[in-house]
């Protein structure tokens, strides 16, 4: 028989003076199943617990209602109170009878009488509460960092120096990134490849990390400290054991003419290739599509060529399947197709260029060797025209947000260029300057104090060519006039966008995302680096658009996130999770269907010889988040959900 | 004048949305209606046609759901199988004679403490106007059993 006790706070005045707390307590002391009722004045203070504990070991208690505050502030408070004293912590309810009773009503007998009917309720819910016990699930200490960018180096590299082990994981031939794609980088200046390559070697030769380049992941099963993913290793066909990166194929090959991706298409590079000078591993891809062997079986003087025996083209994609604990996604971004502006002549006049071409011409290791060179004809532009904003911040094109790195990188651009070409000009459209960060605004007000960066507040409509020059046509809103600027080169700052495929990508790893395709963290100011799904976290622009300093201190925070998960040898979780009955479980598999995290599992019941007589549900503990959503689709009653099970919430609606 | 008629509803919510909006009525001070009682749920989708059923038995004159707006829900899509089952199960309470005006449905986040309060007032005076849900009063002396043990 059940042996309730019930404990009616007074919180002060907060409760005992708007509600009659004497007339409930004595209202459920003559409520069947009732043991203790009492009122005191604050049962959260250190005596009102003892006294808790010590009417709960006094009495035997089977299950307690406080009836107080909401259990949002201190239902964790007696739990641990029934605990201390016995009693499993889930076997406490509260009737929230101060938020929501106390505090909003003004009629003195109508809100007793609802309070009455809440701590009711309550005490026919505890009766039917069980013993529960948090979940514990074994971690696998090994991490996987999804994205070899700055965000993702920086991950791996944290979880790695604490002593973990880490996959690192990268579906470009070499890791890098946009970072390394970078010339200089703001507010300092400093090379971007000279901070960015010591990064890249001590990832790839750290011992705690495991590196798969050129490599996707294809899929990802289990949960939080056991998951199971399995990774395409892309063949390059060429062997990483016997290549020594010397370099003597991509000399012979005979395809010289291919626009190379990592200059973004300023450049040309061979069908076998490294992408860049520096790429980490240093050894060569082929690029199918382009060599010559594949398209027609001849050639092979790359395979002539190699020292080293190490190129075979008969090298097929490998699968890995991998045990791993946790996984950070840093997969990144892609910069936005500027052909959906076609009034700015991306594409038709080669001058017109974006933000990322122009990173590859002032860089020192560029296909211009750091000079400022037009694309069409190779000399110095003395003018430039740099169009911000040039999708971002666009809902009727481009992006309703901002980019957030466009303003800061324009006025860089600016002044790499003065820097490199004495007199040369340089004129900004903009729409605002939003230059918040460490050192930001002071480095846009160089660009326009020391190196005259002419800023014009407003938008361009139209760039066209006329006697060899660029014409742009926009409108300085300052001044309240339309202008013309004569431009040799104009550059547009085009919106940072998710990844291709970045969508589908988030449905194969099982994480949430936005209209965009950016990912979703847990809480946008509370947990901003842990996706929705237990287990994975977030690092860099594959959450939102960001600069270097916020992805490497997002990439540390996952990381610390990882290491925190990873200092136990399990996992502990709430109770309140589904369950279900195999006996009664017919497989309709509704349940299945309505799962938002693919918890649920079909079982096999096999009879003595091991045949296969029915299938059942099965719910995954470490996967189940407690939503409740499939026990009302079991059509058999079969699943039920710890806590909140339906003989619970009938007796609580039974209760009122 | 004879004593004014005072409904008794009962509100599903789930407890990351409505349940803190109601919360945030509470610790703003808000005032409103004392008629609504709350059951607390993890999520709307947790919320099973047979409790509504079961609060109008009991008697019940009227019903609010409410969870996380579209796209909000903690649990990623649990409101969005709440409101297709109400779709259905709305056209299922006019079928067996229940008056589907008597369920109400909403949205209130954690942040919409003002909405929570007028919501309620809304629905408590609604629900007034309608009358006391006698149908199953009937039905409700033969299964009624006092509390258990």
């Amino acid at each position: 028989m059940a042996k309730i006790g019930v404990f009616i706070c007074h919180c002060g005045e907060n409760i005992g003076g708007r509600v009659d707390c004497s007339k409930i307590a004595e209202a459920l002391g003559e409520h069947p199943g009732v043991s203790v009722s009492v009122e005191y004045k604050y049962f959260c203070s250190d005596p009102g617990q003892e006294s808790v504990k010590k009417a709960i070991r006094e009495n035997n208690l089977t299950g307690i209602v406080v009836a107080a505050c909401s259990p949002r502030m201190h239902e964790a408070t007696f739990r641990k109170a029934c605990a201390e004293a016995g009693l499993n912590p889930y076997l406490c309810e509260i009737a929230n009878i101060r938020e929501q009773c106390s505090w909003v009503h003004s009629d003195k007998d109508m809100a007793t009488e609802k309070a009455i009917d809440i701590t009711r309720s309550m005490v026919e819910k505890v009766k039917l509460n069980n013993n529960l016990h948090p979940i514990e699930v074994p971690v696998t200490r090994r991490a996987m960092v999804i994205g070899g960018g700055i965000a993702g180096i920086q991950a791996a590299l944290d979880i790695a120096n604490a002593g973990q082990e880490v996959v690192l994981v990268e579906k470009e031939p070499s890791l890098g990134g946009h970072m390394a794609q970078l010339s200089e980088t703001f507010p300092t200046l400093d090379c971007s490849q000279c901070i960015m390559t010591p990064r890249m070697v001590e990832a790839a030769q750290h011992p705690n990390i495991t590196l798969l380049t050129y490599s996707e992941v294809e899929k990802v099963e289990g949960y939080i400290g056991n998951f199971r993913v399995r990774v395409k290793k892309k063949s390059r066909f060429v062997d990483m054991q016997k290549c020594t990166g010397c370099g003597d194929c991509y000399t012979k090959c005979p395809v010289k003419k291919i626009p190379g991706e990592f200059d973004c298409g300023l450049g040309k590079r061979t069908a076998i290739f490294t992408p860049f000078a520096q790429s980490v591993p240093n050894n060569p891809i082929i690029d199918k599509e382009h060599c010559i062997y594949f398209k027609n079986g001849k050639c092979q003087l790359c395979v002539k060529a190699c020292k080293f025996d190490a190129i075979d083209f008969s090298f097929q994609d490998e699968y890995l399947d991998l045990e791993i604990g946790a996984i950070v996604v840093a997969t990144g971004f892609q910069v936005q197709d500027t052909a959906l502006y076609g009034e700015y002549g991306y594409g038709k006049y080669p001058d017109v260029i974006t933000g990322l071409q122009f990173e590859r011409l002032a860089s020192a290791s560029g296909p211009t060797a750091g000079k400022i060179l037009r694309p069409s004809d190779q000399k110095e532009p003395q003018h430039i025209v740099f169009i911000q904003c040039a999708g971002s911040r666009d809902s009727s094109k481009g992006v309703r947000y901002c980019s957030k790195i466009c303003c800061m990188y324009t006025a860089k651009h600016a002044m790499l260029y003065t820097h490199k070409v004495h007199g040369g000009k340089t004129s900004i459209f903009y729409m605002d300057i939003r230059a918040g960060g460490k050192g930001y605004d002071e480095f846009t007000r160089r660009a326009i104090e020391e190196d005259e960066a002419s800023y014009l507040r407003g938008r361009v409509s139209k760039v066209w060519q006329e006697n060899g020059k660029l014409m742009v046509r926009g409108v300085d809103t300052l001044l309240g006039r339309p202008v013309e600027v004569e431009a040799d080169m104009v550059v547009l700052a085009t919106a940072m966008v998710p990844q291709p495929g970045a969508k589908e990508f988030a449905k194969t790893i099982g994480i949430g995302y936005d209209e965009y395709g950016f990912y979703n963290e847990a809480h946008l100011k509370l947990r901003p680096v842990e996706s929705s799904t237990a287990g994975i976290f977030l690092a860099g622009a594959c959450q939102s658009p960001k600069d270097i300093p916020d992805s490497v201190a997002q990439a540390s925070a996952s990381a610390s996130k990882v290491l925190a998960l990873f200092s136990k040898d399990r996992l502990e979780r709430e109770p309140v999770i589904a369950s279900c009955n195999e006996a009664t479980c017919a497989g309709c598999w509704g349940c299945v269907l309505a799962c938002p995290y693919n918890a649920i599992e079909k079982k096999d019941i096999l009879d003595r010889s091991g045949k296969v007589i029915k299938q059942v549900a099965s719910v995954n503990p470490g996967l189940c988040q407690g939503c409740g959503t499939c026990v009302t689709f079991c059509r058999s009653n079969s699943i039920d959900l710890a806590g909140f099970t339906e003989k619970q919430i009938f007796a609580e609606v039974m209760g009122l | 004048m004879s004593e004014q008629f005072e409904p008794k509803i009962v509100a599903f919510v789930c407890t990351y949305c409505t349940y803190a909006g109601a919360d945030l009525a509470g610790t703003s001070r808000l005032k409103y209606a004392p008629n609504v009682r709350m059951v607390r749920l993890p999520c709307t989708g947790r919320i099973s046609p047979m409790f509504i059923l079961k609060a109008l038995q009991k008697g019940a004159d009227g019903i609010l759901i409410s969870g996380c707006h579209p796209g909000d829900c903690h649990f990623t899509h649990g409101n969005y199988h709440a409101r297709r089952r109400w779709m259905v199960f709305r056209s299922l309470l006019e079928f067996i004679g229940i008056p589907a005006d008597r369920v109400k449905y909403s949205w209130i986040s954690a942040a919409e403490g003002v909405k929570f309060a007028e919501l309620i007032n809304t629905i408590t005076e609604e629900i007034r106007a309608l009358g006391p849900f006698t149908q199953y009063h009937g039905l409700i002396e033969e299964t009624q059993s006092q509390a258990s043990l």
